[in-house]
């Protein structure tokens, strides 16, 4: 099981902030995402956000970071801080 | 010798006065002192802005500001350096952002405050949500500010 969550733009349009999400192991970030996609709108729109950032236990990540049981992975839209 | 680093992300305001004060007391060692100030401008892109929702990723964020502050100091010799960064609701002149740094010299101060700010508006999870007359927006990330970041980058 790991667990995702959802920032800004994708939270508001998910309606959702986070989720537990089972895995098999071997696994990879965009694994996920693929599993993710399946589920259709809204989920295909923002995981197909040339702009979407990933952090992995609270770094960043690119899509073919391994996933291990009890990670964490974040989705975000880019930073506007500041 | 280390320097006294400190990131704080909260909903409350803070005092200038108060922040100036501490970062000079028993600071002899340091003789520039450089500070930013980031408050929510009344208007964006055209639009009037009344105010803002600013949201953040708790842990990752002060784990980056924490990542930012060392590497400062490890570029630049700085005796103090401390960020505040505001989360929550905001209205137009609120405070958002401090960044404060002391130094021996203020070349070190002013290039270790600019780089903090920099750094900061690209890497640390923070997501402003603008509203105004027009309604709500999030807003986009600047190329200017992905920009103004890259020139740190060695």
């Amino acid at each position: 099981m790991i667990t995702l969550l959802y920032f800004a733009r994708y939270r508001e349009a998910l309606g959702l902030d986070s989720e537990q999400f089972s895995i098999t192991c071997p696994c990879s970030v965009q694994d996920v995402i693929e599993q993710l996609k399946q589920r259709g709108e809204p989920w295909l729109s923002i995981l197909a956000d040339s702009k979407l950032m990933l952090a992995v236990n609270q770094t960043i990540a690119t899509p073919d970071q391994a996933l291990t049981d009890g990670d964490e992975l974040a989705f975000f839209p880019p930073i506007t801080g500041g | 010798m280390s320097s006294l680093l400190e990131a704080y992300v909260q909903t409350e305001d803070f005092d200038i006065t108060q922040e100036y004060q501490n970062l000079r007391e028993n600071n002899s060692e340091s003789g520039a002192f450089v500070s930013f100030l980031g408050q929510v401008r009344d208007f964006n892109e055209g639009d009037n802005v009344s105010s803002l929702e600013l949201e953040h990723y708790p842990g990752m964020t002060e784990a980056v500001l924490n990542k930012l502050l060392q590497e400062a100091s490890n570029r630049w010799a700085i005796s103090r350096a401390k960020i505040i960064h505001r989360v929550g609701a905001l209205k137009a002149s609120d405070k958002i952002v401090w960044v404060a740094v002391s130094s021996a010299h203020r070349a070190d101060a002013f290039a270790a405050c600019e780089f903090l700010i920099d750094a900061l508006k690209t890497q640390a999870p923070f997501w402003k949500k603008e509203r105004g007359k027009q309604g709500e927006r999030w807003l986009d990330a600047k190329d200017s500010d992905q920009a103004k970041a890259r020139q740190w980058m060695k």
